[in-house]
């Protein structure tokens, strides 16, 4: 591989366009005729429609329709969970696009209407007149899941959609009963919402003379959004083409192919025109899917020393009102499995109970179970160093899975692939000054001020995955990625890529993987993805798998081009195949690199086709699909520093201190940037993030006016450090770098915290740690409430 | 009813009939066609929408197009000059100051401004100074590195 561009900090190809401002994403986009589409959305959290009188509307200026369910019946499904959780009793209850007979969440979609402007649609919402019945809402999901609980859907009992365990090593009880410490805990994961900075969309524009398709989406996956569609709307997938352009930020928000989706590909087809639906950011708040929601009632059981024994948990997940599309396997598949952590733990076991309430539904959501697991662990060790006397390092140390290079399995049936969580710890400590940070605190309690360090050692599940896996776990799709890699006459480079990435910068990744295989510039290799009918199938962008598994599907092919380009230039050299050497971008025979013929020399001769060897097809191109052996597993230490002001409950994040490890960094300074975003998301949730329902199920944090979101003046310069470690299973060695931040972050901030507020007697405060919550928690450990 | 405006921007002077309800983030992105400036929210949060009105920052969200009414506007489409691009977007390049790139138009129209009222600020000034526009991908440190290399190049001259 070259030096230069496989490992390289190289600026990012596709900048050019997104700082002039020439970027299009989905609301950019207009075609001639087009129509707007909005949707009228549920005001009640739970009701049932008596009636729907739309009349004043469609007489309204500029109307040209107005759909409610009836319209809509045997023309569009209902939007399917595709995630079918096995041995979990799932229960998934019909998620109509528009709502039949009752509204089950704020923001559950009436009616669409249609005009020739937005402003009109808009204006003919408030001419609909709904009768609705209100009924009884519930939006804690332990709360729903008790008897006597207002119930959701008629057919589904407890408002249970499932229930997942995890059972794994030695008896559980056994583990428990012996132990030297039980320690117990309950944490709320708090519901998040996701806030992509650009709102989703979807412009559609049906051809009625052929039946063709074409819908602009904001989605991470625009083949799934094709497969469905096709399922839902009827329209065969071969006349179908989706189209991902510009796509502002997703983390899991943009993976479900939503309601409104299929509306307007029902509005352009019913109506014969270009139909565009955008949504305002109010309305992605109550209908754009949230993430976390968990109820986690954890314990754990150890020896004197510190060494754990036994974990053990039941976890109640909100899943909102209706199943999303991947939802069943987020708080199961990506949590539960995830217990063990970085720790040799000999006996987990997890009830994990998946409940309907009268919420926006829940997804994935960056990290997508990883950072609940995660916190769950991370806490239950800070709780045990605690309980015992030791430093946390110092019980993280004497649990953790020694170094292995591959292979290790953990008793939830995974097998990571290789780490060394030691090293990653010791590094944090050391670039940290974790000694001297000690000493500063102690000192710093003496003066009567409250610095809190906090530890996260985290490693998570990712380049998501072997498609037997997922057939195995009921996801209803394959997890390999594909690729098809061209050389011009000229020896220009153009990839097409299934994956379809949104900001992480893979135009600039994967090109430099191209030039490391076959020593062309990066600047020489242009990557076209998120389009169905450019690109070959693509599962998706999440579950930080695109670099891994599209990557990896990137390289064998270009692998596969040097195989073909080694025949044609030992042809030309007149040489045997086996003769010939390779290095650099130039083929030619062994010692005597002077009579090289270069990538290019082969790529003309491959297209002109003058000369090439007997039986050799013209052409210098290669498909490649790759499915991986098993999933990557990165892992670092986090080490985050807090101070807290007593009188206030105000948190100061101090400073904050990151090893990660994903292996060969392709492009550090990218790896770097998702490095930062990511623990800042984490931060978020630790300190001032939280979705908020009243108990008739109103979003009280209804806009960004409510909704706290981490702005550049509350945070300090992240310091950003790494150790390397590949994985053995990877062409590449790569892991994921896109959910580690986030993974990690929230419970080093968290501990952290609590660190600061030991000497308080604070034992616990629910996230987000806000001024209030903390003030509240020291007056009533001090007793003062 | 519509009101007549007359509103130059980025240069070219636009004569254009508008309702009065009409943003004028909406003027420039729907009427001109100029959809490099953003819509992130609706609560004059964000800061996606931030363009230059007669040289200063405004949030277009948060303003009517009656109300630029004989103004100059500068979008980010007009940032860059015939020599090139604009210091601030080649700095937002080198530092890795954005990754979606939706909210970087604002970012970099309120850079412009923070720069235009303090040509060298201080990290803790450049992280104030955008504390009006989000950003979710890069957790504002690329920006912030961005926005102090743009400051560094105008003083030292051209990079």
């Amino acid at each position: 591989m070259s030096a230069t561009t496989f490992g390289s900090g190289i600026r990012r190809r596709e900048d050019p366009r997104l700082i002039t401002g020439s970027a299009k994403y989905t609301d950019d986009i207009s075609l001639p005729g087009t129509l707007h589409a909005a949707m009228l959305r549920s005001p009640y959290a739970h009701a049932r429609i008596e009636s729907i009188d739309s009349s004043a509307a469609e007489a309204a200026n500029g109307v040209v329709a107005v759909f409610t369910h009836q319209d809509t019946e045997g023309e569009i499904a209902p939007a399917p969970c595709a995630w079918l959780l096995p041995n979990s009793g799932l229960s998934i209850a019909d998620y109509h696009c528009i709502a039949k007979d009752a509204v089950r969440y704020v923001g559950d979609i009436v009616a669409v209407v249609v005009a020739e402007t937005r402003s009109q649609a808009y204006d003919a919402l408030d001419l609909i007149e709904v009768d609705y019945e209100p009924l009884d809402a519930v939006v804690a999901p332990k709360q729903a899941a008790t008897d006597g609980a207002p119930q959701l859907h008629a057919e589904i009992e407890g408002n249970q959609a499932f229930h997942w365990t995890v059972t794994g090593g030695g008896d559980i009880d056994e583990a428990f009963a012996g132990a030297d410490i039980v320690l117990k805990e309950t944490i709320v994961q708090q519901r998040l919402i996701p806030n992509a900075m650009e709102p989703r969309a979807a412009l559609a524009s049906y051809t009625t003379a052929t039946g063709e398709l074409t819908l602009w989406n904001t989605t991470q996956n625009p083949h799934i959004v094709r497969f469905l569609c096709s399922l839902v709307n009827g329209i065969p997938e071969d006349r179908l083409r989706v189209i991902a352009p510009e796509v502002g930020g997703g983390f899991g928000s943009k993976i479900a192919v939503y309601p409104a989706d299929f509306i307007t590909v029902f509005c352009s087809k019913k109506l014969g025109a270009p139909v565009k639906w955008a949504e305002s950011r109010s309305e992605n708040y109550q209908a754009t899917t949230h993430g976390r929601d968990h109820v986690q009632e954890i314990e754990v059981a150890a020896t004197k020393d510190g060494k754990i024994v036994g974990l053990r948990a039941t976890v109640w997940a909100g899943m909102g009102a209706y199943l999303s599309t991947a939802a069943p396997g987020i708080p199961t598949i990506l949590h539960g499995l995830m217990l063990s952590g970085v720790y040799d733990i000999p006996a987990i076991h997890e009830d994990v109970y998946g409940i309907y309430t009268n919420t926006t539904p829940v997804e994935a959501y960056r990290g997508a179970g990883r950072p609940e697991a995660t916190f769950m662990v991370e806490r239950l060790v800070d709780l045990l160093a605690a309980e015992i006397g030791l430093d946390p390092a110092d019980v993280r140390r004497r649990n953790f899975i020694p170094r292995f290079d591959d292979g290790h399995d953990v008793v939830t049936g995974l097998t990571y692939d290789s780490g060394d969580y030691d090293a990653a710890l010791t590094k944090l400590l050391n670039k940290a000054g974790y000694e001297g940070l000690r000493a500063e605190q102690a000192a710093a309690r003496d003066g009567g001020r409250y610095i809190g360090l906090g530890l996260s050692t985290y490693v998570e599940i990712c380049g998501l995955g072997p498609s037997q896996v997922a057939g195995a776990i009921g996801f209803q799709g394959g997890l390999w990625e594909s690729a098809i890699l061209r050389f011009h006459p000229s020896g220009k480079v153009q990839v097409m890529i299934g994956a379809s990435p949104h900001g992480q910068g893979e135009e600039t990744t994967f090109a430099q993987i191209v030039a490391g295989e076959l020593g062309v510039s990066p600047d020489d290799v242009k990557v076209i993805h998120g389009d169905t009918d450019k690109t070959p199938m693509g599962w998706g962008t999440y579950g930080s798998r695109t670099t891994a598994v599209g990557g990896a599907a990137l390289a064998l092919a270009a692998r596969k081009i040097r195989e073909k380009a080694t025949i044609i230039a030992a042809h030309l050299l007149e040489a045997s195949v086996d003769d010939m050497d390779y290095e650099d971008g130039k083929f030619f025979v062994k010692g005597a690199p002077g009579e090289a013929k270069t990538i290019q020399d082969i790529a003309l001769m491959a297209n002109v086709a003058w000369d090439l060897p007997e039986g050799v097809e013209a052409g210098l191109e290669a498909t490649s699909f790759y499915d991986p052996p098993n999933f990557v597993f990165p892992y670092g230490a986090h080490l985050a520093v807090v101070e807290v002001d007593a009188e206030t409950g105000q948190v100061t994040l101090k400073r904050y201190v990151a090893v990660d490890d994903c292996g060969p960094q392709i492009n550090p300074v990218i790896v770097e940037g998702q490095v930062h975003g990511g623990i800042v998301q984490g931060v978020g949730q630790a300190l001032w993030e939280e979705g908020v329902y009243d108990e008739d199920g109103q979003l009280l944090t209804g806009s960004m006016l409510d909704y706290a979101l981490p702005r550049a003046d509350t945070l300090p310069d992240i310091e950003v450090h790494s150790t390397v470690t590949p994985s053995p299973h990877h062409p590449l060695g790569v892991k994921g770098i896109g959910e580690a931040g986030t993974i990690a972050s929230t419970a080093a901030v968290y501990n952290a915290v609590i660190d600061a507020l030991q000497p308080l007697g604070v034992k616990g405060v629910n996230m987000p740690l806000t001024p209030e919550r903390v003030w509240r928690a020291i007056q009533d450990a001090q007793g003062r409430n | 009813m519509k009101i007549p405006v007359s509103i130059t921007v980025n240069g070219r002077h636009y004569d254009r009939d508008v309702e009065p309800r009409l943003l004028l983030v909406h003027f420039i992105r729907d009427v001109l066609g100029l959809t490099g400036t953003k819509v992130g929210c609706d609560t004059s949060q964000c800061g996606s929408c931030t363009v230059l009105v007669d040289g200063v920052t405004a949030k277009s969200c948060t303003c009517l197009a009656v109300q630029a009414d004989g103004s100059s506007v500068t979008t980010i489409e007009g940032l860059a000059g015939e020599g090139g691009l604009h210091q601030l977007q080649e700095s937002f390049w080198d530092q890795h100051g954005l990754q979606c790139g939706f909210c970087t138009p604002g970012m970099i129209m309120a850079s412009h401004e923070l720069l235009r009222c303090n040509s060298d600020p201080t990290d803790e000034q450049i992280r104030h100074g955008l504390e009006g526009n989000l950003c979710r991908c890069t957790g504002y440190q690329n920006i912030v590195r961005a926005v102090r290399d743009a400051a560094g190049a105008a003083e030292g001259g051209t990079q």
